[in-house]
């Protein structure tokens, strides 16, 4: 369990970094938090010929709201996310995601970039972003570019980003304050990557219809899954617990999560069915107590 | 200064290195000019091969030497079951290195030895080994038989003629096993002038390695000297003599340096004894009250590619302890002992009674259940009552004869400190979050003790100072502290003033090690007459001098003084004193454990609301110790209930490769349990009257929480782990 041998950078700037991957492109590798990389190179299930370590990059590790919108730079760690009492109160389905995500020990090093380039269908705060429709800031020599989740979420472990794209920012935007929020997941253990799990955030209208729904599953397929279907049902009508049964049977419809030694399909649908039901329960039950 | 004897619960002598993190374990210790070991291990879980081509490998930067097995002496002697032997397991035996033949993924085909192990991983990519799969077998019922054995007493005939009801079932137990936090590890030096072997990280048993590295060397015994560190845990797999104790020795004599091994997680997971993986096919005859009539069981123990050091012990273990704390008119047992392509087998924590335990006392509720009657009922209506109870079975050579014990007695108490009928009331509520709850029982007994003889020394200097030599080991359980405080206590200087040196073949000339719950009953036996042998020379000697009786004598650091009259004394001399204890005889605790849980129907979650043990070890020497003995054993247990499985797939390859898929239970899994700890019948066979107590949290985990899981599910459950799509499918069943 030791790497195989490898070249190392360690730029101070992002124009450094993307002068590195402009030049070494497949060659190289971004090392963030390294909580995914690191193990991999050490079973040489990956063996980068050079890391370009980005770490010491202090721009990319801020966290700014700018017109109600949240930035996250793809250097921020996931106890940051974590602690921010303005991303809880404003925010708060990524405050309730993040902490799912390992141990604090891994959340201490993991950055939100590193989630969203590594593109584990199992990782939480992909899930959360696609309920969010965040956008996805991205630089190389060639230019920006900015991604919807579901531009840049392609299949297992792959994203659109080019070899010579650095991943810089995050950007969610504004929550209207009575949405209801939950992240519900279960893994065999605390900290494990989820068998399944549901992140919805809902809106209720004054007469109790819901006037906006996101529902959006983890560990469901090659990628995060936005429960679409689900979703028309839900919309415009009132989210009672028939509505609620209806629509999360309509979630896994088509579904196709992986078999694996923790799970085979058949019961990771189950679990995504019975995840749906319970996110949007506990939404609503907020939901409602905001609108009133 | 206290005495701190027994029964008392002082800190414990070896954490205060432990908790500052100044511990020297395998991986932290260095010796000049070291270089480092890498296994090459096989990718196929069978195959055959004729040609090992090292020649890039050995041109690589930083490689030393590869050793195949045409380098090994004899192409390799096999490695000899050091218990319960069967003659005709010999010719299964595993050799250091394979030659033209491998048998599970992660066995041994070559060693490489590099300046660094980075270096050595780089080489081996440059290996190339002409592998041609063979067939793989892994079902245990089509395994190649390593040993069988049949045990019968009583008329299993009649009994099951005379039943008015008999029970059949079938129960399966998945392989899992110790996974210590510490993976293996050695350093080993050859003094080329002196001719000489040191090796240091053994654990458990050095001086039975000792003879077994000398035997596979041909050497004698006095040129090997091994020395065992800190040690991050054993549980019955860390200690035994694997291919790596004699390759690591063996490459070092053949460089002239220092070689480590310092085993990683990945190699651990394949390579280090595995276990528990049992078929049972058993049947329960009994009258239409819940007498038990009879008590059949055919099974099968999946040993893996190679018999290991254990021999029979684990099948052996479980035909014996299958009968457990009840009076059976007629048993018949009979295992077959299998060879598959998976990892070769050892013992892990509460070997053998683990998964007997599972399966006695799930289809005893299986015959509650059927014949509707209590289950707690059920069980006391068949304890045995007298004692000493010869099982008629035999574990290895020793009879499996039950010391002492007092079954009702300890079920009383339980079900009364556990609030059992509260429990009933907490079942009976419907749980807020649509929950199932149920509750279950198991009871249990354990077997602790021999290798029948051990060895003690005490040596006193005349400043007071006090050192045990011990042939037991430590594998962080505490007896450093629980023999302090047995010479305390019989030596009558303080605890304070106590140190208990172990493993070191060089200090300790002889000692069977630590296991199989053995260290505080044989070594804590033989502590206590060197103990007693000293401090009577020392008054005796005192009391020449003083001219008084030796009963009128005080024994201090300061010296030994006449009663009433501290100016007649005379100073401590130097004095050590030697004894040995021998005993043949098993120890037998007892216990109950109580399970209450909530199932989660909707994920398969098995929540544990109240877990509690009741244990009879005859006597605690350190309660603390003991409590904390059976809190990580229940730990272990709840792992392999729940969460702990070595998966293969059809072509053998291990499918729980890392932490990452074999699933140990993490402080967030393990709630905190309750205790009843009694000393209701101490062991006539030996003087302390203790049983040791390192097993039974683990024992009965798999029948306590599997009895509730079926309770609460009204269904019967006769396979582990308790997975949640298990436990889908069995709530949907
Ligand atoms: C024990 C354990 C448990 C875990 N449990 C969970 C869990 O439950 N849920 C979960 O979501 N995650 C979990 N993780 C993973 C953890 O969250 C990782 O930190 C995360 O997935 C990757 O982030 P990182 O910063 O560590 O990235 P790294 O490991 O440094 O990088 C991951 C990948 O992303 C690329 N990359 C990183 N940053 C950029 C960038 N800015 N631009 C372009 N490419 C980039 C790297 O090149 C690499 O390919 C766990 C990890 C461990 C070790």
């Amino acid at each position: 369990m030791k790497p195989a041998p490898f070249d190392y950078d360690d730029p101070r700037s992002v124009d450094e970094a993307i002068g590195l991957l402009a030049r070494y492109g497949d060659e190289c590798k971004v090392l963030a938090g390294g909580q995914s990389l690191v193990p991999l190179m050490n079973f040489r299930l990956a063996r980068p010929g050079r890391l370009v370590d980005i770490n010491g990059i202090e721009s990319l590790g801020q966290v700014k709201v700018e017109n109600g919108r949240l930035l996250l730079g793809a250097m921020v760690r996931h106890a940051q996310v974590e602690r921010s009492n303005d991303i809880a109160a404003r925010w708060p389905l990524l405050h309730d995601a993040i902490v799912w995500v390992g141990h604090s020990q891994i959340r201490n090093r993991g950055t939100v970039g590193g989630s969203v380039a590594h593109a584990d269908p199992a990782a939480e705060l992909p899930c959360a972003l696609a309920a969010l429709d965040a956008k996805f800031h991205v630089l190389s020599r060639r230019g920006p570019r900015v991604l919807r989740w579901d531009q840049i979420f392609v299949s297992e472990f792959t994203t659109s980003l080019a070899p010579d794209e650095l991943l810089t920012a995050i950007e969610v935007p504004p929550q209207d304050p009575s949405t209801g929020v939950a992240f519900v997941e279960f893994a065999r253990r605390h900290g494990d990557f989820a068998l399944g799990g549901a992140a919805v955030s809902i809106t209720l209208a004054r007469n109790g219809t819901c006037s906006d729904v996101a529902v959006a599953l983890l560990s469901a397929g090659p990628r995060p899954v936005r429960a679409e279907e689900a979703e028309r049902r839900l919309k415009g009508g009132q989210v009672d617990e028939a509505a609620i049964k209806q629509a999360s049977a309509a979630a896994v419809q088509g579904l196709h999560p992986t078999s694996d030694l923790h799970g085979s399909r058949e019961y990771r649908v189950k679990l995504l069915q019975v995840m749906t039901e319970r996110a949007l329960t506990k939404a609503v039950h907020l939901a409602t107590r905001r609108a009133a | 200064m206290e005495l701190h004897g027994i029964g008392a619960s002082p800190l414990r002598k070896e954490d205060w290195p432990l908790l500052r993190g100044e511990g020297t374990f395998i991986a932290d210790f260095k010796r000049p000019g070291m270089v480092h070991a890498l296994v090459v291990r096989s990718p196929f879980a069978h195959a055959r091969f004729r040609h090992i081509d090292g020649s890039a490998a050995l041109q690589a930067r930083g490689v030393i030497d590869l050793i195949t097995a045409a380098e090994l002496p004899d192409r390799g002697r096999p490695i000899p079951t050091r218990m319960f032997k069967d003659e005709a397991a010999n010719r299964f035996l595993q050799k250091p290195l394979a030659d033209g033949e491998v048998r599970y993924s992660g066995e041994p085909v070559a060693l490489l030895i590099a300046e660094s192990r980075y270096l050595a991983e780089d080489a081996a990519e440059l290996l190339s080994i002409d592998y041609e799969p063979l067939e793989v077998v892994l079902d245990p019922d089509a395994g190649t038989v390593a040993g069988h054995l049949v045990v019968e007493r009583g008329n299993i005939e009649a009994a099951f003629a005379q039943a008015d009801e008999v029970i059949k079932e079938e129960f399966r137990i998945q392989r899992h096993a110790a996974t210590p936090l510490e993976t293996r590890g050695l350093v080993a030096e050859f003094d080329a002038g002196a001719q000489t072997l040191t090796v240091w990280g053994a654990a458990k048993i050095p001086h039975v390695n000792r003879r077994i590295l000398a035997q596979l060397l041909g050497w004698e015994e006095s040129r090997i000297r091994l020395v065992e560190l800190h040690v991050g845990g054993g549980f019955g797999a860390r200690g035994e003599f694997y291919p790596e104790d004699f390759l690591i020795p063996f490459g070092a004599m053949r460089v002239g340096r220092p070689v480590a091994w310092i085993e990683d997680r990945e190699e651990s997971l394949r390579a280090m004894n595995h276990s528990r993986e049992q078929v049972h096919r058993v049947e329960l005859a009994l009258k239409a009250d819940g007498t038990f009539l009879g008590l059949k069981d055919t099974f099968v123990n999946n040993t893996g590619a190679y018999v290991r050091t254990h021999g029979m012990t684990v099948p052996g273990l479980s035909i014996s302890m299958l009968p457990g704390p009840y009076a059976w008119p007629a048993y018949r047992g009979e295992y077959h002992s299998v060879l598959t392509n998976k990892t070769p087998c050892g013992t892990y924590r509460s070997p053998g009674r683990f998964e007997v335990n599972f399966v006695r006392e799930r289809l005893i509720d299986i015959a509650a259940n059927r014949l509707g009657i209590d289950k707690v009922e059920i069980r006391r209506r068949n304890f045995i009552h007298e004692f000493p109870h010869d099982t008629g079975t035999l574990f290895d050579e020793h009879p499996v004869v039950y010391d002492s014990g007092d079954y009702s007695l300890l079920l009383d108490k339980a079900l009364e400190a556990f609030d059992y009928s509260g429990l009933k009331r907490w079942r009976a509520q419907r749980s807020p979050d649509g929950f199932k709850r149920g509750l279950g029982i198991a009871f249990f007994v354990e077997k602790a003790g021999p290798a029948e003889r051990e060895y003690a020394r005490v040596e006193l200097t005349d400043s007071g100072d006090v050192t045990v030599y011990t042939g037991t080991v430590s594998l962080g359980q505490g007896m450093e502290t629980t023999l302090a405080q047995v010479c305390s206590t019989h030596l009558g200087l303080p605890f304070e003033r106590v140190t208990v040196k172990h493993g070191d073949t060089a200090v300790i000339p002889e000692g069977m090690g630590s296991f199989g719950s053995r260290a505080a009953m044989m070594g804590g036996a033989a502590v206590m007459g060197a103990a007693v042998k000293l401090r009577r020379r020392l008054l005796e000697r005192a009391a020449e001098e003083l001219e008084a009786a030796p009963d009128d004598l005080v024994l201090t650091v300061d010296g030994i003084a006449v009663r009433g009259a501290p100016s007649r004394s005379v100073p401590l001399p130097s004095m050590s004193v030697e004894d040995r204890f021998v005993c043949e005889l098993l120890g037998f605790p007892y216990g109950i454990h109580v399970a209450a849980v909530e199932v989660d129907t909707g994920t398969g979650a098995v929540g544990v609301h109240r877990y509690a043990v009741a244990y009879d070890i005859g006597r605690a020497i350190n309660p603390v110790i003991v409590r904390g003995q059976i809190a990580g054993g229940f730990a272990q247990g709840l792992g392999g209930v729940l969460l702990e499985e070595f998966a293969f797939d059809a072509n053998g390859q291990p499918l729980a490769a890392s932490f990452m898929d074999y699933l140990l239970p993490t402080s967030e899994e393990v709630p905190d349990i309750d205790m009843l700890i009694t000393e209701d019948a101490p062991s006539p066979h030996n003087p302390l009257g203790v049983k040791g107590a390192g097993e039974g949290g683990t024992a009965a985990v798999g029948g306590a929480i599997a009895n509730a899981v079926a309770d609460a599910l009204g269904v019967e459950v006769t396979q582990l782990p308790l997975s949640p799509k298990r436990i889908t499918e069995l709530a949907s069943a």
